[in-house]
């Protein structure tokens, strides 16, 4: 085990860097962007430690701890530290944290150099949160982080967005912080019901330790739950993401969509079911039916989408869906299904977003129906957006296919209706994501004015591209470093629920396989 | 390393040993070669198809190793399991990723690599001068890469990558000239309605691992035995659902006459010789579960004596020659669906006819690739005729094609189908003289408009237009045309009458029983004859001796409804695609001014925030959200104030 305080350190780099990139004089300006992409490699550098330095076979709750009294008379701390959920989710920020500012890397005017710093300067803010928010094992530090989140990505769309970027910045905020609040009431009874104590809020003690009558153990779970719920999104309060994602940068929706967002799913295992585990399988039913309609509809409204990133915001919809429904189908298989959806989600949504943004780039618009015939234009972008594509429609080979199998595999063993119901979404998908395609690359060639047809992928693109490709590629055929991950953290959580897979019904002579 | 023969017939696979511990190989060439030519871009243009076409044969060579190896072994050892690495242990689902050589498998990758690659050299010509020509050959590398997956996987969750990889190959070259908006149409169609089957191969697949705690075919057809009969119907008639997506079966067919927008070498390779009879090989492979569930198997045997005789009736009024070749296709899988459906008599004949099937069926599609390469692209056979004298190697090559599929002895397809027609009058009750009386009138049908086919095109006087200078096709296509011809001749007698068939895939379909026809075998054989003649001369009255308008006359009831192939797109459209686009409008409609504007209503009315909402909407939204953060800010610092 290393003594470095790695964990801290992936915020301090970031912010760090952020810092410097404000502080620029202006003449200097232009180097930003290089700064700042060389703050998140250092950073990414970290978070490849970090997994290093992580064992899997540990017996711990938490790794790669770091615990600091921070406000003793009210029980906070600064703690901590990772189970494989919170490392697996942290190395995917810290992996797509570069992949985005390699992308936005034109998004601003060179010549609006405060612009440019500050763009630069609140992507490593976010970073710096995201890496807290997941890193977190003090209640209390995870609601900070979780409202302060909130303020780079206000900033992010509010100032950078497109037209209606007010608009959307201003739902972004509303909803985050009416679910924010309703957790805080919910965090603050939860001190009460808890422990006590100087370090009453570390999610270590209040485990199993949270006293309370039924009614209001379940009351707490739902303040948790809408919060988790409005972030992830589900139906029926998923109506800011597809404003929030259309006006945002594309790397800005990347990290909203791909990455913030999982707070939500990932808050609902750590807390809803790990601190509640009574009131969450009381919740199941609604919570199941909750996450079948979300898949069903994301996927739906995604079809009937014209303009190209909200069309991509609906089906994260659909894919959250998938998520919460391994999450509370409250099996190993659904559970380790879900927090490899989470990764490979980010990933197959950042191929989706920023491909997608390169398109907007060279024509301008986000209307499906003003492109077509784009294959014969731009091939290599378009091949790739239908790597993308095929990833997000859950292509057996690629790595969604695996999580999205798992996720069904697991709610299958205990609830079928909801299973089946969910796998209607398969054809769904298939259905958004090739009909997209159809209507922007297939197709007569357009035509452009002489020297003014756009060009295909450029190097930068192409750098952006290919890790995103990549990892569909090696998740869909070799998940086990992944798993191996996740597993015990999903294993953890099964225990302190209570729950254990169903066995089989034949039990099979020879089945150890 | 003694293999045990269970009661189904199930060969439990020892170790992979000798060249089939290189099987990987087998997939990984062909992948290689894709790989290669994708992300090598325009590089490879130069020697990319070519690098394509030796791959392929390469995957060949590996797979007569393999099959040297099994002969050399004691037909109940030819099994072998080779894992080659941990794939995904996710909680208690665990499952290796890994291969199995048995004749079954070896039985395809053979037809595979062999039709593959003659295929492959075919289109050396056929896309000689397309732009796009190195794209062309990585997808089709690619397609025999999960092809070969599909068929050697050792699970049913590898066997679904291999079986969506096909799919997503199909879909690529399908709409390879996706510049026409209807060939791209056509592609999405063939995707959508496959995984419209996938939805039933995914639950299959989730009730074998709720039942049996697997799904690998080890611990699956261990398990069978023990299991709930309710259960293994419901797995068969999922899996059963699942090949009639990939099969293009009734009632997921109406993909395939679609498909032929493809390039033709596609058209025979993926949607005649391989892709589309995976459904046979998925059913086959699965037998342990089918023998043991009755109502399932007579499932998959109506099924495919319906789209038998479905198929057969849509070809009779196709006059594109494409489109009447694909529904030939669909009806000879029903074929084999009727074979395989009818257990263990059925097994071996329904991968007899399959392989046949994969000869004659790709060699006529070639031959309509030559044709239409000698006749400017055009597909309307009422505008071909008489095209026997300019184009001698190629209505050579069609007419053994045209006399196997026809099930005249001694060509390949009277062995094949003619034991299938057998079978299927075998049993109790009315199934024999259903099940058999549709085999035996498709017998018939085919007769009739595959010989209206082969007339119309080579025979009778030239209806051709204008602009036409017919020619016969390159060598490097009519070479692999004659290979092919030469099957359609010969493979039938070679593994037919010797029993070499039945005997090669016994160790794993189990030894197909001895029962008798409710009608006398000779009597069966002279009835099926008669019926092809019959068939014959019809088309040879209507066909070659009358007149072929230019021009299709308006046609019987009948004639109009099997040209727009028995309304199945009207009816899909009126019943799926008008209402799913009427809902999906209605939803994201209701979507904006309702969840939305209810959610939005909510937070007004509860807050009483209406006056500031309407502020928000005037530029003062800024301040007023982060007067909320404030707020929250300073009703966190007089929390702890309070503490």
């Amino acid at each position: 085990m290393t003594s470095l305080p790695l964990l801290t350190l992936m915020m301090v780099v970031p912010l760090v860097g952020a810092v410097v990139v404000a502080a620029l004089p202006s003449g200097a300006a232009r180097h930003a962007r290089q700064i700042a992409l060389g703050a998140s490699l250092v950073t990414l550098a970290l978070g490849v430690a970090a997994w290093v330095a992580f064992d899997s076979g540990s017996d711990a709750m938490f790794q790669l701890t770091e615990t600091h009294s921070w406000i003793p008379q009210f029980g906070v701390s600064y703690a901590l530290g990772v189970d494989g959920i919170a490392l697996a989710l942290i190395v995917m920020a810290v992996i797509l944290t570069p992949v985005c500012l390699l992308a936005a890397w034109n998004d601003v005017d060179e010549a609006e150099t405060g612009r440019l710093k500050r763009y630069f300067a609140l992507m490593l803010v976010l970073e710096a949160f995201m890496v807290g928010v997941f890193a977190a094992t003090d209640v209390f530090l995870f609601y900070v982080f979780f409202e302060a989140m909130l303020i780079p990505v206000y900033f992010l769309i509010g100032f950078y967005g497109g037209p209606q970027r007010q608009y959307a910045a201003v739902k972004f905020l509303l909803f985050s912080l009416a679910g924010g609040l309703i957790m805080l009431v919910a965090v603050i009874a939860l001190y009460i019901a808890g422990p006590g104590g100087q370090d009453g809020f570390l999610v270590e003690k209040l485990i199993g330790n949270v006293d309370g009558s039924p009614v209001a153990l379940r009351w707490m779970f739902v303040g948790f739950f809408i919060a988790f719920a409005v972030k992830a999104p589900m139906w029926p309060v998923h109506t800011w993401l597809p404003d929030a994602a259309t006006e945002a940068r594309p790397a800005t929706a990347v990290l909203l969509v791909g990455v913030l967002d999982k707070v939500g799913t990932y808050g609902m295992i750590r807390f809803c079911l790990q601190l509640f585990p009574e009131a969450s399988k009381w919740a199941t039913p609604v919570v199941l039916t909750l996450a079948v309609i979300s898949v069903i509809y994301g996927a739906l409204l995604a079809i009937g989408q014209t303009d190209m990133m909200r069309l991509i915001a609906f089906t994260s919809i659909s894919h959250f869906g998938f998520i919460v429904l391994g999450i509370f189908a409250m099996t190993s298989v659904g559970g380790a299904g879900s927090t490899l959806y989470m990764i490979n989600h980010g990933f197959s949504t950042a191929g989706l977003f920023l491909i997608a943004g390169f398109l907007v780039t060279r024509h301008g618009s986000k209307r499906i129906p003003d492109y077509g015939g784009w294959q014969r234009v731009t091939p290599v972008l378009a091949g790739t957006f239908l790597v993308a594509g095929l990833s997000s429609l859950a292509l057996p080979g690629l790595s969604s296919f695996v999580s999205e199998f798992l996720v069904l595999q697991g709610t299958f063993m205990r609830y079928k209706v909801a299973a089946v119901i969910a796998t209607l979404g398969i054809v769904l998908a298939a259905l958004y994501i090739l009909l997209m395609y159809q209507r922007l690359m297939t197709g007569p060639k357009p035509a452009f004015a002489e020297g003014a047809a756009p060009r295909d992928l450029n190097r930068r693109e192409k750098w952006v591209v290919a890790p995103i490709i990549a990892s569909f590629v090696v998740l869909g055929f070799y998940p086990k470093p992944v798993l191996d991950l996740l597993n015990p953290a999903v294993d953890r959580t099964m225990q302190i629920v209570g729950v254990t897979d169903p066995a089989p019904t034949v039990a099979a002579p020879g089945s150890s396989k | 390393m003694h293999s045990l023969i269970t009661e189904g017939g199930a060969m439990t696979a020892g170790a992979a040993s000798g060249i089939s511990s290189l099987a990987w190989l087998l997939v990984a060439l062909p992948l290689l070669g894709a790989a290669v030519l994708l992300l090598g871009g325009r590089r490879t243009d130069t020697f990319g198809p070519g690098l394509a076409t030796g791959l392929s044969w390469a995957s060949f060579a590996v797979g007569v190793l393999v099959l040297v190896q099994l002969l050399g072994m004691a037909a109940e050892d030819r099994g072998m399991h080779l894992t080659l690495w941990n794939w995904v242990p996710a909680g208690s689902f665990k499952l290796d990723l890994g291969l199995l050589v048995d004749p079954l498998s070896v039985s395809f990758v053979l037809l595979i690599t062999f039709v593959g690659s003659l295929i492959h050299v075919y289109s050396l010509g056929y896309m000689e001068h397309d732009p796009d020509k190195r794209r062309f050959f990585a997808y089709l590398n690619l397609f025999v890469a999960a092809m070969l997956l599909l068929v050697l996987s050792d699970s049913y969750l590898l066997l679904f990558v291999g079986w969506e990889g096909v799919g997503l190959a199909s879909y690529l070259l399908i709409g390879f000239w996706n510049w026409n908006p209807a060939y791209a149409t056509a592609a999405n169609k063939a995707f959508f309605v496959n995984r419209v089957g996938d939805l039933g191969l995914s639950i299959a697949i989730m009730t074998m691992f709720v039942t049996f705690g697997g799904v690998d075919y080890a611990t699956v057809n261990a398990g069978v035995a023990n299991a709930n009969p309710a259960t293994l119907t419901a797995i068969g008639l999922l899996l059963l659902v699942g090949a009639c997506g990939k099969s293009a079966q009734f009632p997921l067919q109406s993909w395939l006459g679609d498909a032929m927008a493809g390039p033709t070498p596609v058209s025979a390779l993926i949607h005649a010789a391989t892709m589309v009879t995976a459904g046979v090989y998925l059913v086959v492979r699965s037998h342990v579960i089918y023998d043991a569930t009755p109502d399932a198997r007579l499932a998959v045997a109506l099924v495919g004596a319906v789209t038998l005789l479905f198929g057969a009736v849509v070809g009779c009024a196709k006059d594109d020659i494409k489109k009447a070749l694909a529904a030939s296709t669909m009806s000879q899988i029903g074929y084999m669906m009727l074979a395989a459906g009818l257990g263990p008599v059925g097994y071996a004949f329904a991968i007899f006819h399959l392989l046949t099937h994969g000869f004659f069926k790709a060699g006529m599609f070639l031959g309509a690739g030559s044709v239409m390469h000698g006749m400017n692209d055009q597909v309307n056979m009422r505008r071909f005729g008489g095209l026997s004298g300019v184009m001698k190697i190629t209505w050579g090559t069609f007419a053994l094609g045209w006399l196997a599929i026809l099930g005249v002895p001694p060509f390949s397809g009277f062995w094949s189908k003619d034991k299938i027609i057998e079978a299927a009058f075998v049993g109790e009750g009315w199934q024999p003289w259903v099940l058999g009386g549709a085999a035996l009138v498709g017998a018939g049908i085919t007769a009739f408009y595959m010989s209206r086919l082969f007339f119309m095109t080579f025979h009778g006087p030239r209806r051709w237009t204008e602009d036409v200078h017919p020619h016969e096709s390159p060598r490097i296509m009519t070479v692999p045309m004659i290979v092919l011809a030469a099957g359609s001749a010969f493979l039938g007698l070679a593994l037919g009458p010797t029993g070499a068939i039945q005997s090669w895939l016994a160790p794993v379909v189990g030894e197909h029983g001895e029962e008798s026809p409710v009608i006398a075998v000779p009597v069966l054989m002279v009835l099926t004859l008669l019926f092809v003649a019959g068939g014959i001369f019809l088309a040879w009255r209507g066909y070659w001796q009358a007149e072929v308008p230019e021009v299709a006359p308006r046609g019987s009831v009948l004639t109009r409804a099997a040209r727009v192939d028995l309304y199945q797109d009207a009816v899909n459209e009126g019943l799926f695609m008008r209402p799913g686009v009427h809902a999906t409008r209605a939803l994201v409609f209701a979507d904006a001014r309702g969840v939305d504007g209810a959610v939005g209503g909510l937070a007004a009315a509860v807050g009483g925030l209406s006056s500031r909402l309407r502020r928000l909407q005037t530029g003062y939204a800024r301040s007023y959200a982060l007067t909320m953060l404030t707020g929250v800010v300073a009703v966190l610092g007089a929390l702890w104030v309070i503490q």
